[in-house]
């Protein structure tokens, strides 16, 4: 039972972590904003997630269990919302994703006006 | 490097506030971090940001070269640095600070106070009066901010609101909801932390500080008006006031039963009793106070930046988007 419990917990460990530097490299090498948020709201989701499970397997008792529950609950609730209002605020003030070749846009131009086109992206 | 940008420079020094909570943690300081994370890296954070809204962004361009007050600076840090020297090593046990009035802490204050967290006894019972001047200046300066930023209500209620979309709470709908949902734990973390001060890290300052950044994040989701209908700044102002009070008054029960000033012994019949009513009352005015004052200065800016928009807005033309 033990050996499965750390087991368990170190996959769970592991995955989070490799997904936190894999965040942060994103967030060094990615092109432009929208890009890189994505690669910080996955590790703060996913990432912070997996490791807190981790911890949970781990933990000794049900308090400790209960108060990782609630930091878990707490990052899932706020980590996505900063990055929708992070992406919203961006592109209400004329960041416009960068696309390929095929798309209209080609780089993060700032426009003038207000909210554009969503379809566009 | 020098940085102009007013908004990066706040977000640097929230993640400054933050490691170096981190840091206390790390050297055992649990309070002090717990402190330095709220105030250093929360509500200082917040209030900045609220004055940037009114001040702008960009720094002034200044022609002058401050070299002046960057050689106060450097003397200043290079007698800093150079009176570490002299200082013991950090955990050394023969070191002044810990032989001082910190072993009497340490031995007695079980039997004296029977409070577990020892920093709060310290902080609320045997440092009452020095608590007490922390308080009196949170109040002072929140008085100051009061009388510098105030604006008449005459002048805002004259002039109709600007109907046009401002600010973050017209279109935010996610963050909206989402902080709906989470203010009621916000505010039940704070009551803990006021409540759990005598067990744990925690006591009025952060408590108050939590309950006022709750508050905060309402005025910006929500809108000044909203936040003003919840509490409105009479209220607010009063409350501030009334929490010093609470304070005072308490040292002042302790004189008529016949103690000293702040001697919660003679606060009931069992002095251990009285300790634990005396540090329950005193937080809480503490917490009281940390709160209004913290809103008020909030309020005070919001309210500043409002009149100056009205101001603004009115003189192109009445109605214009």
């Amino acid at each position: 039972m033990d050996l499965v419990i750390s087991i368990s917990s170190g996959i769970c460990l592991l995955l989070g972590s490799f997904i936190c530097v894999s965040g942060s490299i994103g967030l060094l090498r990615f092109p432009d904003f929208y890009t890189r948020m994505h690669a910080t709201s996955v590790t703060e989701t996913s990432g912070v997630a997996l490791i807190l499970i981790g911890l949970m397997i781990l933990s000794p008792d049900l308090l400790v269990f209960a108060k990782l529950v609630m930091i878990l609950l707490l990052g899932l609730l706020i980590g996505p919302t900063t990055g929708h209002v992070l992406a919203k605020a961006a592109y209400h003030n004329g960041l416009k994703p960068k696309l390929t070749k095929s798309g209209n846009e080609q780089s993060s131009v700032p426009s003038s006006e207000r909210g554009g086109d969503i379809s566009k992206s | 490097m020098l940085l102009k940008d007013l908004f990066a420079v706040t977000m640097l020094l929230s993640i400054y506030g933050l490691l170096s909570a981190t840091f206390f943690v790390a050297m055992d300081a649990v309070d002090v971090a717990f402190t330095e994370a709220s105030v250093g890296a929360g509500i200082s954070t917040l209030l900045l940001l609220v004055v940037i809204s009114v001040t702008g962004r960009r720094e002034r361009r200044v022609r002058h070269k401050p070299y002046a007050a960057l050689f106060v600076v450097i003397l200043t840090s290079m007698l800093l640095v150079f009176g570490t020297s002299d200082m013991p090593y950090f955990g050394s046990a023969d070191a002044p600070i810990h032989n001082h009035v910190a072993p009497r802490y340490l031995n007695d204050s079980m039997q004296e106070i029977n409070v577990p967290n020892i920093v709060t006894a310290v902080l609320a019972s045997y440092r009452a009066f020095d608590t007490f001047g922390e308080v009196v200046v949170i109040f002072t300066a929140g008085i100051g901010v009061l009388a510098l930023m105030s604006v008449s209500s005459k002048a805002l209620s004259k002039s109709q609101p600007l109907n046009r979309p401002r600010g973050l709470y017209e279109q935010h709908l996610v963050i909206r909801i989402v902080a709906k949902t989470l203010f009621p734990f916000i505010f039940l973390f704070a009551l803990y932390v006021q409540f759990h001060g005598d067990f744990g890290p925690g006591g009025g300052f952060q408590a108050g500080v939590i309950f006022a950044a709750a508050f905060i994040l309402y005025a910006m989701l929500f809108g000044l008006d909203a936040a003003t209908k919840v509490i409105k700044p009479a209220v607010i102002e009063l409350l501030a006031a009334l929490g010093v009070l609470l304070y005072g008054s308490v040292g002042i029960v302790t004189l008529l039963n016949g103690g000293n000033f702040f001697d919660y012994d003679y606060l009931l019949a069992d002095p251990i009793a009285g300790q634990h009513l005396g540090i329950l009352i005193i937080e809480l005015g503490v917490g009281i106070t940390v709160t209004c004052v913290m809103i008020m200065i909030c309020f005070g800016f919001s309210l500043r930046r409002r009149a100056y928009e009205q101001k603004v807005a009115i003189r192109p033309k009445e109605g214009a988007v």
